[in-house]
């Protein structure tokens, strides 16, 4: 399991209930399910990845985060987990929004497009930057809004969200993220972790 | 077409106060098993079968010879493995298949015809649920069925909230379309339109509204399947035949296929048992029964559901199904769902597609691991 779940595991205590949005293949529900007894589900758009989730005995909705969350009722989850996925919807404003009214709490995880690779491969190479969390080209990438770890920082904090904790992540390094960091963070990690409530 | 001793009955002796008023006692429940029950009885699977299904899942069906309805999900090692579970399908009742039905005889020794009373949805799974006295079983492991079976799988649950641990509702929906009963009536009309209907009273199988019946049938059959699966497979072929021949016979192969489906149809299907059934689907609002909030109709069970719904269905299209799956999310109950991508319509759920019939199995065995 990718380091980056480990951190997102470790900020869920035992037994809550957890939905996890663009769950993919299910690997971090499987995780939650089987070592924290967590109560858990996950909203998928690919019907593959949707397969292989029940194929691990994992409760699953296909469907489309932008349109689907609002099924769920207002604060029945005790953490909504999204990974990576952020960037990638249409209104990522709204997609946030929901987050928070269906969940107690939300994880939300951003590759950050502030890391040092990303700006030198910009800035020397004069093309858009290809790293190991943006893997696609400019032209078949998902990701639609891009974002520093800067910018999502001040952005949650102008909706009047709550910050519980920020961490960085760089490989296997994990380090908290706070105001007087924060520019330093924002150029040495490769992935932001935002537990946040609102 | 009910007499074959093949056919194992149960005499419900309870009365069964139906619907519309009238209560039915000590009336037949046709039902087939297979596989074996478990000693701890916790491997037994209802299955709820369609409109023109009957009990006889799997296998050879004993009355028509022919395979039957859900063989391609249920049997040894398949998606419902009879290795690992106890399927037990019983035929509707309003049904022709042994069950208590409009061809029984009545307590004047005349056949019912339309004197049989009409029967709901929620009539029909009252009826069956005399199968879990009948073999000792407390709980279900699950409940499953797809289009009519669906709708009594989610009925079941309704009425009966913790007699079955998962529940699988496929290509269904909660509340007949005003399309769904259009394509009913059409069925209906071309029956009664056949004169040798008699308003329900036809006696023997040379007078009985076959021609009615096989309309019926052939415009029903249209809405199981989709444009481009019969696209691909007839196109504009012709039937045995160089050029067209300028008259009314079959000059295509879809028109001959829609003629075979619908005489062997009439074989093994009784007239007036489709104006019931399909009565009793038309009459299916699952929500009404609630006041209009479907969520209600579930708010006592702990049932683990899952939702199966098929790309290309447009009888009980995928939003049909999802509004089952967002009915049961506004309560927070435990529900999964999946659109399988297929191209061969509302029968998607009868035939050979792997995506389907592996969802299903996974479900099924990964739940029972967690038993």
């Amino acid at each position: 399991m990718k380091n980056e779940f480990q951190v997102i595991a470790d900020l869920i205590e035992k037994d809550k209930k957890v939905l996890d949005v663009g769950c993919a293949d299910g690997t971090l529900m499987k995780f939650l399910k089987d070592n924290k007894n967590i109560n858990i589900r996950g909203l998928e758009i690919s019907k593959e990845k949707v397969q292989e989730c029940i194929a691990k005995g994992l409760t699953v909705i296909e469907g489309n985060a932008e349109k689907d969350l609002k099924q769920f009722p207002d604060k029945s989850f005790d953490y909504v987990v999204l990974s990576q996925t952020l960037q990638a919807f249409l209104s990522p404003e709204l997609v946030l929004d929901e987050l928070l009214r269906v969940g107690k709490k939300a994880i939300v995880t951003i590759p950050n497009f502030g890391y040092w690779k990303v700006r030198f491969h910009l800035l020397f190479k004069g093309t858009m930057p290809i790293t190991k969390t943006l893997p696609d080209e400019w032209y078949n990438t998902p990701n639609l809004h891009m974002c520093t770890i800067k910018d999502f920082f001040h952005f949650v904090k102008s909706k009047d969200i709550t910050i519980f904790k920020s961490l960085a992540l760089n490989n296997l390094n994990k380090s908290i993220i706070n105001e007087s960091n924060l520019g330093v963070k924002n150029l040495f990690a490769d992935l932001g972790i935002f537990l946040i409530e609102k | 077409m009910n007499t074959e001793k093949n056919i194992k009955t149960l005499i419900v002796k309870k009365p069964l106060k139906l619907d519309c008023g009238k209560t039915i006692k000590d009336f037949p429940i046709a039902y087939e098993t297979y596989g074996s029950l478990n000693s701890k009885k916790d491997n037994a699977i209802l299955v709820f079968h369609a409109l023109t299904g009957d009990q006889f899942v799997t296998g050879i069906n004993p009355v028509t010879k022919k395979e039957g309805w859900w063989s391609y999900a249920v049997g040894p090692d398949k998606a419902i493995d009879t290795n690992k579970y106890f399927i037990i399908c019983s035929n509707v009742i309003g049904g022709c298949m042994g069950s208590h039905g409009p061809s029984h005889k009545g307590p004047d020794q005349k056949i019912f015809g339309t004197n049989f009373p009409v029967i709901t949805i929620n009539d029909m799974v009252n009826a069956q649920y005399n199968l879990l006295d009948h073999f000792g079983i407390d709980k279900l492991f699950s409940i499953t069925g797809g289009s009519m079976g669906g709708m009594q799988v989610l009925q079941f649950i309704s009425n009966f909230p913790d007699k079955s641990k998962t529940v699988i509702p496929i290509a269904t929906t909660s509340s007949h379309s005003a399309q769904n009963i259009a394509f009913n009536e059409l069925g209906r009309q071309a029956i009664t339109a056949d004169s040798n209907w008699k308003e329900g009273n036809y006696t023997s199988n040379d007078t009985n509204p076959g021609k009615g019946l096989a309309v019926a049938r052939m415009a029903a059959h249209i809405t199981y399947l989709s444009k481009k699966g019969l696209q691909e497979k007839f196109g504009r072929k012709l039937q045995e035949r160089e050029d067209l021949k300028f008259g009314f016979d079959a000059d295509f192969q879809i028109e001959s296929y829609l003629r075979y489906q619908g005489s062997v149809f009439v074989d093994r299907f009784d007239a007036n048992s489709y104006l019931y059934i399909t009565r009793a689907m038309d009459y299916f609002d699952l929500a009404k029964q609630f006041n209009g909030n479907l969520s209600e109709a579930f708010i006592n069970t702990k049932a683990k559901f899952f939702i199966i719904s098929f790309t290309s269905d447009w009888l009980y299209p995928t939003q049909e199904n999802k509004d089952i799956v967002i009915a049961l999310n506004s309560i927070g109950a435990d529900v999964g769902f999946v659109e399988i991508e297929s191209d061969k319509g509302h029968d998607s759920f009868l035939l050979d597609v792997p995506d389907f019939l592996s969802a299903l199995k996974n479900f099924l065995d990964k739940s029972y691991e967690e038993n």
